[in-house]
């Protein structure tokens, strides 16, 4: 079985389209795929795509990483080809600001509202007696007044 | 002359559908209960049209007119007849078809259903959804028109397109449809409160069960997506957030928001205006979803052929509807305003809030995502891509909580909850949570990825706080146990195995690339592979390049798996058709890449850990929506609950 | 009695419309060259069907240069094939090919059959100076001027009005600005 399996990797080391990387390396080298756009499919990744120039960008990845560049150098050579389109993971830089923190800012003022409408309440103690529904529901209905009741019946 | 019937069958729907919205908001107005009584008959006649016209092209499709443009360029001879019919919706024209259809089917419903509504009511409902239709049809007879004729008639079709040749397609569209549509009806109701200016429990009561079906409708359509992208894109994923995906997801997620926030507005009467926005706003994202995927803004794997004109309308289309019904909101809206009704942070109203603020905060940064291509680009800032990476990062922050909250739904009371009662309840769920959320995953795959680890006892904690209830509830109990109850805790725990599923899959997921020739091998976490060979075969509408793999574990065969690659004839297209062996703790996923030099092709091998358990979540989710829709007291008070509006408003009760 | 608050919703849907309306007018599946306004990528390429000569960057510099990407395998190619020769003919702006992932001989069969636009054509069998220039879809036809700098890009096939509305504009302009 072993040697079936180191016959696979030298046929694989003829072949440029099966994958010469193991390890951290072959993680690395699905992962960066991902990441990275095929610019002439409708929307998907270069791990995801039989387009040639998808084969191609795989290929230089591949290259790239067994000749121990880095992620970012990577993309960079990319991007420097291709801008930043090829990225699926755009950077954080002036022009992605409001992309990627926008969602949080958000969530923060959400969550300042919630903060706010359960302190607001808590702070300030009824003046009178606040609209106590359930109350006001049983209240109306030992009321003897087919309309009230009737409505009222509704809301328990 | 069928196709014909189906075209007229279109213009009268028109205008019934005219009708159907005009007389109505008069008889409102001018409180006419003559005109008012219009609607519910001309929904009913507006369902008969759409029927015809949708049978209509089912018709041409089935007997291969080709002399209609649309069948001949998505259809062919050759197409098995199912393919056939489902071809109805495989592109533009048809779609948006079934999407009027499907409205007509919500009113109709809506209209048989009317007599339990307060008439008033029940006509302004129908009145919006018929506002909608009117703009579709429009827009169908003017720019879409499936039963355009084409002379002469091509002897054969142009096909369908082959990655619509597929099961999926017989029953994804018209589910998701199903939810996007049904959203209209909660839209049509928020719109309804704005006129009369009403929110209250009644309200709230008829409101619910619509919504919570359109939410089932979309959740099983949203899942069936999913699986149906993963058997045939054959690239082992389950989800890409594609622009056309999150256009889906988007509605959902604030349906979601929608169905928690009226169950605040009912039980406690506050958040009114929150519910009514939220009901617009599912509404609004379905129709953003229908305009991304027909205007061609944005590039998608799932995209209709496109065409500007379209977009245009369907963004002024968008912009009366949803700008119309915003601003009707900003000016009728203060009424709704609750005042000062305490909201504590220990109680489920409070909880409730929270999950309306994550969830409506994560639909946002899908929403952000998805335009933000569009947005950079305007500003000048260059050409950009948002792709998974980004969702991945900034969507899993923003719904991890939800999950957490999820936990706490069932202990929390209304109004105020004790802390020590949480906590009584909760610690029994937290420690099984712990114990088998690690034990799952050092069992099946083990636990390498911390992340994924922590996802599964995640939700684990679903489950478990959901079986809790449901054992706590039903102690000591005689009579079934409300179905809305049932309902929420079965979702509940829908949600916990989507999380597993997607926790375990993202984390020990693993995929292998390889060169194969006849009689060779791979190994993969376990299992071997044994590539046999390749054979041809001739199938109705293409050829294919099938490959025989064995997978073997310790020795033992435990699957066959044929991968295949197809080749249509009719418009030469090569699609990869995926061999999975389905498994309860895991897939495995082979697909065919391309013949290399001699025999020797190469080969994906992917392993997918519990990545059933995404759908089956997805559907027990669905399922737990359907058992708390056929709870009683949707139905049971009916009749009284419109004696009591009509009492309310001094109408008399024997006309409402 | 209006809140502020409630006025919100209307607002962001109002920018979104005027986001969508803007994104009409745009044509997502054509991307810009991260290239515009820099200079030419160097390589250095054998020229077609000649062992000795060579060319390179450098050899673009010292006057305007349309560079076209080319195969004989492209369908469109074939298309823009006679335009190119036109705006060549009507410009006096030399034309140098890139034939790209291509063979020598069907190379040439397809420049015997159609006619030879091209005042040199390099030759990159493996596409590796495509990538480096960038090339996502042959053909693709960059407008370099004498400084050897990149200044306009188009994707895909030439069309008439393309050729008439900008690229002879582009050429003509770059050619008065030199001299």
């Amino acid at each position: 079985m072993r040697l079936f399996a180191a016959l696979v990797l030298l046929l694989a080391m003829v072949n440029a389209q099966a994958v010469d990387l193991e390890g951290d390396q072959l993680a690395r080298y699905h992962e960066l795929n991902a990441e990275l756009r095929c610019l002439i499919c409708q929307n998907r990744s270069i791990a995801e795509s039989d387009a040639p120039l998808a084969k191609d960008l795989r290929t230089i990845v591949e290259k790239q990483i067994a000749q121990g560049r880095s992620d970012a150098e990577i993309k960079q050579y990319l991007v420097d080809r291709y801008g930043k389109w090829v990225l699926y993971d755009p950077p954080l830089d002036s022009a992605t600001l409001i992309l990627w923190i926008g969602p949080f800012v958000l969530l923060a003022i959400g969550l300042l509202v919630v903060v706010l409408m359960m302190r607001r309440r808590r702070e300030a103690p009824p003046e009178r007696p606040s609209l106590d529904r359930d109350r006001l529901t049983r209240v109306l209905d030992e009321q003897t007044q087919p309309t009230d009741s009737a409505s009222s019946k509704e809301r328990s | 002359m069928i196709p014909e019937i189906g075209q007229f069958a279109l213009i009268l729907a028109l205008g019934l559908a005219t009708l159907q919205t005009v007389l109505p908001l008069y008889g409102v107005w001018r409180s006419r209960a003559d005109c008012l009584a219009v609607a519910a008959p001309a929904a009913i006649g507006q369902f008969v049209m759409m029927g015809i016209a949708f049978v209509a092209l089912g018709f041409a499709f089935y007997a291969n007119d080709f002399s209609v443009a649309y069948v001949a360029a998505n259809s062919n001879t050759q197409l098995p007849w199912f393919y056939r019919l489902a071809a109805i919706w495989g592109a533009h024209e048809g779609s948006l078809l079934l999407w009027m259809t499907l409205l007509a089917c919500w009113s109709l419903a809506v209209a048989l259903a009317s007599r339990t509504l307060p008439r008033e009511v029940a006509s302004c409902v129908l009145a919006v959804m018929g506002a909608v239709s009117v703009g579709f049809l429009l827009f169908t007879l003017f720019t879409s028109n499936p039963f355009e004729r084409q002379f002469p008639a091509p002897v054969e079709g142009r096909d369908l397109n082959p990655l619509l040749q597929d099961p999926g397609l017989v029953v994804h569209p018209p589910m998701l449809y199903m939810g996007y549509v049904g959203f209209a009806v909660a839209f049509a109701f928020a719109i309804t409160a704005l006129i009369t200016g009403r929110v209250d429990s009644a309200w709230t009561r008829w409101t619910r069960p619509w919504t919570t079906a359109a939410w089932v409708f979309l959740t099983i359509g949203v899942t069936l997506g999913s699986w149906w992208a993963y058997n045939e894109l054959g690239w082992g994923g389950w989800w890409f957030w594609d622009p056309v995906e999150n256009a889906s997801f988007m509605p959902w997620l604030v349906g979601t928001a929608l169905i928690h926030s009226l169950a605040v507005t009912e039980k406690r009467g506050i958040f009114k205006s929150w519910t009514v926005l939220l009901a617009i706003t599912a509404f609004a994202l379905s129709l953003l979803g229908t305009f991304l995927v027909r205007s061609g803004v944005l590039i998608s794997v799932h995209a209709f052929a496109t065409d500007p004109t379209r977009g245009i309308y369907i963004l002024t289309f968008f912009a009366v509807v949803v700008g119309g019904s915003l601003l009707l909101y900003a000016l009728r809206a203060a009424q709704f305003e609750s005042g000062r009704e305490p909201v504590a942070a220990l109680s489920r109203e409070g909880l409730l809030l929270l999950n309306n603020i994550f969830l409506v905060v994560a639909a946002a940064g899908v929403l952000l995502g998805t335009l933000y291509p569009i947005l950079a680009d305007s500003l000048g800032m260059g050409r950009i891509s948002v792709g998974p990476p980004y969702f991945n990062k900034v969507f899993i922050p923003l719904t991890a909580p939800l999950v957490v909250l999820i936990g706490a739904a069932a202990v929390m009371a209304w109004k105020r909850t004790r802390a020590d009662v949480l906590r009584s309840r909760l610690w029994a769920p937290l420690l099984i949570s712990i114990a088998v959320g690690v034990a799952l995953p050092l069992l099946t795959v083990g636990t390498g990825a911390l992340v994924a680890v922590a996802g599964c006892v995640l939700g684990c904690w679903a489950i478990a706080t959901a079986f809790e209830d449901i054992v706590r509830r039903s102690r000591g109990r005689r009579v079934m146990l409300p179905r809305n109850v049932v309902g929420m805790a079965l979702s509940h725990a829908g949600v916990g195995i989507f999380v597993i599923g997607v926790s375990l899959v993202s984390g020990f997921g693993s995929e292998h690339d390889v060169r194969l020739a006849p009689g060779e091998s791979t190994e993969m976490v376990g299992y071997d592979f044994t590539f046999v060979g390749t054979r041809h075969v001739d199938g109705p509408n293409f050829t294919a390049e099938i490959g025989d793999f064995i997978v073997r574990k310790d020795g033992e065969q435990i699957a066959e798996l044929y991968p295949a690659k197809r080749r249509y004839n009719a418009a030469g297209q090569t699609m990869t058709e995926s061999g999975i062996d389905i498994g309860f703790t895991r897939d495995l996923y082979v697909s065919l890449g391309e013949p290399l030099s001699g025999d020797a092709w190469s080969v994906r091998i992917y392993h997918r850990p519990f990545v059933r358990w995404i759908w089956a979540g997805g559907f027990i989710a669905a399922l737990g929506g359907l058992i708390a829709l056929s709870d009683k007291r949707y139905y049971r008070r009916r009749a009284t609950a419109d004696k009591a509006v009509a009492v309310d408003r001094g109408l008399n009760p024997a006309t409402a | 009695m209006m809140r502020w608050r409630l006025i919100v919703p209307v607002l962001v849907v109002f920018v979104l419309i005027v986001l969508l309306g803007y994104g009409l007018t745009r044509r997502p599946d054509i991307l810009p060259s991260a290239f515009i306004d820099k200079p030419a990528p160097a390589f250095d390429l054998p020229t077609l069907a000649s062992d000795r000569e060579r060319i390179s960057a450098a050899d673009l510099k010292g006057s305007v240069t349309l560079v076209n990407v080319w195969a004989s395998w492209c369908v469109a190619c074939r298309a823009e094939h006679e335009l190119i020769t036109a705006v060549s003919r009507r410009t006096g702006v030399p034309v140098v090919g890139l034939n790209y992932k291509d063979t020598e001989e069907d190379a040439l069969r397809w420049l015997g059959r159609y006619g030879n636009p091209f005042a040199v054509v390099a030759f990159d069998p493996s596409g590796a100076v495509g990538i480096d220039w960038g090339v996502s879809a042959v053909p693709e036809t960059f407008v370099i001027d004498a400084e050897g700098i990149i200044r306009y890009k188009v994707v895909g096939p030439i069309t008439r009005e393309e050729m008439n509305a900008t690229l002879i504009p582009k050429l003509e302009q770059l050619k008065g600005a030199d001299s």
